[in-house]
């Protein structure tokens, strides 16, 4: 693996493999009454978090300390970002507390980029999501759901193969389809990504991916299929006319899921705007996976962290 | 006493070699073997000899933010670059909306004295775009402006450019417009197209650009006035003006040195170094602004010289200031992309970085003229067999922005005489009397 983790396009097939692979044997320990390993016993995780996510944030400080890992938490929101002396300065002062890991979450995309490429700071950078650019390990932890559920004997060594997935929403703003497309074609799956014309991206057509205008197209093929979250501020931007209308569109309700193979699982990165792009019945249906993809994350970014920061000195193979 | 100078060995426009014959800042003689007793003799042995260069987009920052530029700091950086007049633009702070703070940067140029400097006057009173700034006043200043521009800012209210293009037409002005339609470029950060949308940054669509170039052409032509459009940066753009020349419209255009060289693939790694505004486009882009400069649809190249502080470029991508510096690497840029490829002469590059700039803006003081008998000794000697590898710090300017660091690239300026003063020696700024 790569010293960082910026993009999902940063992971070969075999890092992912590896990676989730890891992530199942770490999902144990959630599973035990003590869920501590001492593998990261004296090394220092700092999660710099520019935006406010309280759900990555405690994953990855859970993930952290089931490691033995230090953490130190450190909100820059509200702290001086506008200049951008902060994140320079900010990076020397916890390269001088001896950090090594920096998670980031960034409302400016690129930002984890700039962490990285800048020699601010020595440690391994993980992007916890930048701006409307990436968010590498909700992709990890995506396919770690689909895999458990979709490949045989929970999936362990497995990709995702021929997988069809569907990925539904605000294309154009999200780091969670950005982040998706990458890895999941990295694993072979086929990505169909389902949005109104004015929230796909410009260029989208030269992603690995197909697009389609029309949810309905893709459900009776699809073995997941991911809703996104629609944001606020784009409710009044004219991407789209009303919030009726885009749910109509693109909401997965009980009549759409029906369509899906009996198989299908419907995922969705949270915190979900239930009645919008996806019914109170559906995200609280057998199908939905949204809960096991949180306890799946904690699992996912310890196997990051691992393989980022104690891997580097238990690896017997030098690539 | 006169001062005198005899240039030896020089190649005008890259022909023959040559001597030139200086006294008293005016050129005197040219010819094989000239003599000119008391004369200090410069050797310009395998040298391009090119008229002093004019720059009609020059960013020097003062009043306002002299931590990034000040008039002396930037002048230098254009001697170094060859440049003898360059266009102070107008978005400073306060804003270059009045008689007294156009004459105020013109006086400011001539104190420091390495470089004429011609301001430029802004459209709107403080780049608002909403009234007039007193243009009569700053063309009746002892400034002399000619050129209004609001650049930084796009004059979007179709009434009001139109407007201001037909007022200039008392005193033979031009309207210089930074096309970009504001609402289809809210919050945008690089170029719209493949690389934004795989990096999640905001667009900014070659399509705003080209809706106010066409609107714009549409307007001049309407009221009989001209148009200068700045820094060009789409194929879009390029067609659009060519299709306004074909119809005979006085409809000028400029490209920057680094919309002929650079693409927005190099954005992939977010360094702010490669922001600036208009954004860096495709390699098709770059393509047909190079064919636009070399048929003359685009009449000329404008460095766009635009310095910040290195906390504004040290930065996160989104947080960072638009624009880089070109003053000293401009010529060598066009070297690179339009000579070495055989799209321009020596003598097409004196035309699109001397002559037609200095035309657009009507400058005086002999700028822009040919190195001729009996014209104003402006005049750069410019070694275009050499190479160089860029390093920020070698720079006269206050700010380091430049984004051609570590890149090797052709030429060097060896002499800038103005008005027949050596400002640069052997690649070395000399003690100026002003």
């Amino acid at each position: 693996m790569k010293k960082h983790l910026l993009s999902a396009g940063d992971l070969t097939r075999d890092d992912a493999v590896r990676v989730l692979d890891t992530a199942a044997e770490l999902l144990g320990v959630a599973q035990r009454p003590i869920k501590k390993l001492p593998t990261l016993r004296g090394r220092t995780v700092v999660n710099l978090f520019f935006e406010d996510s309280t759900r990555t944030r405690i994953s990855f400080e859970a993930a952290a300390k089931r490691l033995s890992a230090d953490v130190i938490n450190f909100s820059a929101k509200g702290s001086s970002v506008s200049k951008g002396e902060s994140l320079k300065d900010t990076a020397l002062t916890l390269q001088a507390m001896g950090a090594d890991a920096v998670v980031i979450r960034h409302h400016f995309s690129g930002a984890p980029h700039r962490l990285a490429a800048a020699g601010w700071t020595n440690g391994a950078v993980v992007n916890a999501g930048d701006g409307t650019h990436e968010h590498p390990t909700q992709a990890l932890l995506d396919a770690f759901t689909m895999r458990s559920h979709l490949m045989p004997d929970g999936g362990t060594g497995n990709d995702l193969q021929g997988k069809n997935v569907t990925i539904v929403g605000d294309v154009l703003h999200s780091r969670v389809a950005r982040s998706n497309a990458l890895l999941l074609h990295t694993l072979g799956a086929n990505v169909t990504l389902v949005a109104p014309p004015t929230l796909l991206p410009v260029g989208v057509d030269a992603w690995p991916v197909e697009t389609s205008y029309d949810l309905d197209d893709s459900l009776e093929k699809a073995d997941a299929v991911m809703m996104l979250r629609v944001q606020r501020e784009r409710m009044n931007a004219s991407f789209f006319p009303t919030e009726r209308e885009y749910s109509r569109r693109y909401g997965l309700d009980t009549t759409r899921m029906n369509r899906l193979p009996d198989h299908a699982i419907v995922l969705h990165p949270g915190p979900m705007n239930r009645g919008m792009e996806i019914t109170a019945d559906v995200a609280d249906s057998g199908r939905s996976v949204i809960v096991e993809q949180v306890t799946n994350g904690v699992a996912v970014r310890m196997a990051v962290l691992y393989l980022l920061v104690g891997g580097a000195t238990n690896e017997e193979e030098g690539s | 006493m006169s001062e005198q100078y005899l240039i030896r060995n020089a190649r005008i426009l890259g022909g023959e070699p040559t001597d030139i014959a200086i006294t008293d800042g005016v050129i005197t003689e040219i010819g094989a073997d000239l003599e000119l007793a008391g004369a200090t003799v410069v050797d310009a042995t395998g040298l391009v000899a090119l008229p002093g260069l004019v720059d009609l987009h020059t960013h020097l920052r003062e009043p306002g933010r002299e931590d990034a530029e000040t008039v002396l700091t930037g002048t230098q950086a254009a001697a170094r670059g060859g440049f003898t007049c360059v266009h102070a633009m107008a978005n400073t702070d306060p804003v270059a909306d009045t008689a007294g703070v156009v004459e105020q940067v013109w006086r400011l140029g001539r104190e420091a004295g390495f470089c004429d400097v011609q301001p430029i006057g802004a459209v709107t009173v403080g780049l608002g775009g909403t009234q007039l700034a007193e243009l009569g006043a700053m063309a009746d200043s002892a400034a002399d402006v000619r050129v209004f521009s609001d650049d930084g800012k796009c004059v979007s209210d179709a009434v009001l450019m139109r407007r201001a293009l037909e007022y200039v037409k008392a005193f033979d002005g031009v309207v210089a417009q930074h096309a970009q339609e504001p609402r289809l470029t809210e919050g945008a950060q690089m170029n719209e197209g493949l690389v934004s949308g795989e990096l999640g940054l905001t667009g900014w669509p070659a399509a705003a650009e080209e809706a106010i170039v066409a609107r714009d052409c549409v307007l001049a032509a309407h009221v009989g006035s001209r148009l200068h459009v700045c820094h060009l940066s789409t194929r879009g753009s390029v067609e659009i003006v060519r299709w306004a020349k074909s119809k005979g419209w006085d409809v000028t255009a400029e490209v920057t040195p680094h919309h002929l060289l650079l693409t927005d693939e190099l954005v992939r790694g977010y360094d702010p170094i490669y922001k600036v505004n208009p954004p860096l486009r495709t390699a098709d882009d770059v393509l047909a602004v190079r064919e636009g400069l070399a048929d003359g649809t685009i009449d000329i190249v404008a460095t766009d010289h635009a310095p910040h502080p290195m906390e504004d470029k040290e930065c996160e991508w989104s947080a960072a200031a638009f624009g880089m510096i070109g003053l000293e690497t401009a010529l060598s840029v066009v070297q690179h992309t339009m000579v070495d490829t055989g799209l321009l002469t020596w003598a097409q590059v004196a035309d699109r970085m001397s002559a037609a700039p200095a035309h657009i803006s009507r400058v005086g003081g002999g700028h822009g003229r040919p190195i001729a008998v009996g014209e104003a000794a402006h005049v750069v000697l410019y070694d275009d067999q050499a190479t160089r590898t860029i390093t920020p710090a070698d720079t006269a300017s206050l700010s380091r922005n430049t984004p051609y660091a570590g890149r090797e690239l052709p030429g060097r300026v060896v002499a800038t005489f103005l008005r027949g003063v050596p400002i640069v020696l052997d690649g070395q700024l000399q003690e100026v009397r002003a």
